[in-house]
């Protein structure tokens, strides 16, 4: 009996065993597989950062040697070039949440100085002798970096190191983590950040920090939680004591220091989320994300729901300049007009509930940042018809008006804005009025900043 | 059977006329149309009667790019042009007006143009310099993210990543700082490829629209799960819902 039970099931116990084994043999293989593809993703990488990094330092060292104005043009290019494919090769290595940002930093701030450089005028504007030194420095800090990287690389090719070994350990989240690549990498990244004191000139450095998101820029006294409260309801129309309000001091890391409240009504089951600064008490935007009936407005009664809206907040004279529909609400642009010229660095967006008109988004922080009351304008060298000429002739304009933007310093400039479009495609350009440089091009139809 | 369906069609057509009626009663000023759907449209609309426009444009030479259903600058000029040529008032604003002219004067198959549209012309639309599909990344990265979270906490993540396309310590496109390998612990675990809700989308909408949570912040965690002493060391700036921001 036993016997023939046994006789029947070990052949299959048998099949099912080595079954089992092929199969888990399989598995086995498909997960070695995967795994030696992810690790040749991140060597591939790793190897090619090495190669660029060797590239960069090469064509920073010619650009010292070069003495003739046009071969810098040529190595400040590929200077640029080479450095945005090396943070890119950064990018894809597991390199997140350990400190190797001030690297980047460097990669794309010897992108910035460098593309500047290239684009500019050398005849005209030749380099002055504190940019000299400056590549002369970057050019010093390009050589450590690459022989550290060397030497991480030499390390494993020779001792066969994985990066998998890496990304498991950063994962592993130990204290003192003893890893030659981790270990090479961190070296790096100090080495870079005991000089980062570099001054790269005015453009990029604002480039790197928005100082003008600060609370310098604003203008008031600090205000207390208890105000801000009250500023809240009245931004929102809510009566005193109708509303849950709650807020949220924030913590020391923010660009600007501001409150946090947030305010729900009893009856809905939403809440609106405001932020006011404490210097001033301004509201630098509010979320309401509550449910948006049917479509009862269209643009143009919101464009004005939003106009009365800012006109009720004390905000006079400002322009719609882009409107744009998202489902059921509409989000619109505005900038403050002086005098009929336009000063987009001074602007905000307004979003409205297309069912019963209620301003359910709005975000202000260039405005509140940037705003003045009368600026002084220099006076135009240019009329707005000879600045026309300084437009390519295939553009088509279909409006001009004047208009403020921000150049590629952060500098605001007087400009001739024309609006129009070059074989179907619609775009604004803005021409400087003293000098009838172009200092903006935009694409338009895509509600993007400007400046 | 047959009863019930002839019921059915007929309820539904009530239905349909009702709310017809309804949008009629709701918009008195417009005259009713065959087509157009009897709305104003102007810069910022979109639609399928905004395609109508368009088709109705170039169908007289007034308009020569694509037909992608948004009023945008190139139709609005467009339509000043088409206003100045006929005389009447030059607003740049397709009223009942404008509309009636342009339906007169021009010829349009709805049924031919319709599938124009939806055959992913959608996707090439850009917003704030990110395609569509780009859009639709970032809400599978929020919604993988955040999914439990308060709506402004998940407006709070899409702003992270655009601050860290923004940063120059990131690579600086959306997908390079969702891909970024160890970035987003819903990118390493596949949570990324759930299909996101209409929240999420909004959210990173609104994100685009500029409104920041987070002040400009380019790290988050959650202090429940997160072990890494480097990350507690970044300068902190709120706590929303589970998240903490920092920079």
């Amino acid at each position: 009996m036993y016997s023939k039970i046994a006789g029947v099931l070990t052949p299959i116990l048998a099949v099912a065993v080595i079954g089992l084994g092929m199969w888990g043999y399989q598995e086995n293989q498909e997960k070695n597989s995967i795994l030696i593809k992810a690790e040749n993703q991140y060597q591939r990488a790793f190897h090619d950062l090495t190669f660029h990094m060797d590239q960069l330092q090469d064509e920073l060292g010619k650009t010292l040697a070069i003495n003739s104005r046009r071969q810098i043009d040529g190595t400040m290019s590929n200077v640029w070039r080479i450095s945005s494919v090396a943070r890119s090769d950064v990018g894809q290595l597991p390199l997140a949440l350990m400190s190797f940002s001030k690297t980047e930093e460097f990669l794309a701030k010897i992108g910035d100085f460098a593309y500047k450089t290239a684009v500019r005028d050398l005849n005209k504007d030749p380099l002055s002798e504190k940019e000299y030194e400056n590549l002369k420095t970057l050019h010093s800090r390009a050589v450590e970096i690459q022989s550290e990287l060397r030497r991480v690389q030499s390390k494993v090719i020779d001792q066969k190191l994985r990066w998998m070994d890496v990304e498991s350990a950063l994962a592993s989240e130990e204290e003192n983590l003893d890893n030659t690549i981790i270990d090479g990498f961190r070296t790096i990244d100090k080495t870079v950040n005991e000089y980062s004191d570099i001054d790269f000139g005015p453009g990029i450095q604002t480039l790197q920090n928005k100082e003008r998101f600060s609370d310098k820029n604003l203008t008031g006294k600090k205000i207390t939680e208890e105000e801000a409260k009250k500023i809240a309801l009245q931004f929102l129309g809510i009566q005193a004591g109708q509303a849950n309000v709650k807020v949220d001091r924030g913590g020391k890391g923010h660009e600007y220091s501001a409150i946090s409240v947030a305010v729900t009504k009893p009856a809905g089951n939403n809440t609106i989320h405001l932020d006011v600064t404490k210097k001033g008490g301004h509201v630098v935007w509010m979320i309401n994300n509550r449910n948006i009936a049917k479509q009862k407005l269209d643009i143009q009664q919101a464009v004005q729901k939003g106009k009365a809206f800012l006109e009720k907040h004390g905000l006079k004279n400002m322009e719609n300049y882009t409107t744009e529909q998202y489902d059921n609400t509409a989000v619109l642009s505005y900038v403050y007009s002086q005098n009929g010229v336009r000063i987009y660095p001074d602007a905000l967006t307004v979003k409205v509930a297309l069912d019963t008109g209620e301003v359910v988004g709005y975000q202000a922080e260039q405005f509140i940042f940037n705003h003045k009351e009368n600026r002084k304008f220099v006076t135009p060298k240019l009329s707005m018809k000879q600045a026309r000429k300084e437009v390519n002739p295939n553009f088509k304009v279909q409006e001009s008006r004047k208009a403020v933007v921000l150049n590629d310093n952060n500098d605001e400039v007087l400009c001739y804005e024309f609006m129009g479009t070059v074989s179907d495609q619609a775009f604004r350009i803005f021409i400087n009025v003293e000098n009838g440089d172009e200092e903006v091009v935009e694409k338009l139809d895509k509600p993007g900043k400007i400046g | 059977m047959n009863v019930t369906n002839n019921m059915r069609v007929i309820s539904i057509c009530l239905v349909s006329i009702l709310m017809i009626c309804g949008m009629m009663f709701t918009l008195p000023h417009f005259s009713s149309q065959e087509t157009f759907s009897g709305r104003v449209l102007e810069r910022g609309s979109s639609g399928q009667d905004v395609v109508e426009l368009q088709e109705r444009l170039k169908y007289i030479g007034y308009l020569k790019d694509v037909t992608d259903g948004k009023f945008g600058w190139n139709t609005y000029w467009a339509v000043r042009k088409f206003q100045k040529d006929f005389g009447i008032k030059v607003d740049g604003k397709v009223g009942s007006k404008t509309q009636r002219l342009l339906v007169s004067k021009t010829k349009y198959n709805p049924t031919a143009k319709r599938e124009n549209v939806h055959q992913g012309k959608q996707a090439t639309y850009k917003a704030h310099g990110h395609s569509a599909n780009d859009i639709k990344l970032m809400a599978n990265a929020v919604y993988g993210e955040a999914r439990g979270e308060p709506y402004i906490g998940q407006v709070a993540i899409a702003s992270v990543i655009l601050n860290r396309v923004e940063s120059s310590s990131f690579p600086n496109t959306p997908s390079g700082v969702i891909f970024e390998p160890r970035a987003f612990t819903a990118v390493a675990d596949g949570q990324i490829w759930l299909t996101p809700n209409e929240n999420a989308k909004k959210a990173v909408q609104d994100a685009l629209n500029g409104m920041d949570p987070t002040g400009g912040c380019t790290y988050y965690f959650n202090p429940a799960t997160a072990t890494s002493a480097w990350i507690w060391s970044r300068p902190q700036v709120k706590r929303i819902g589970k998240h903490i921001f920092c920079r």
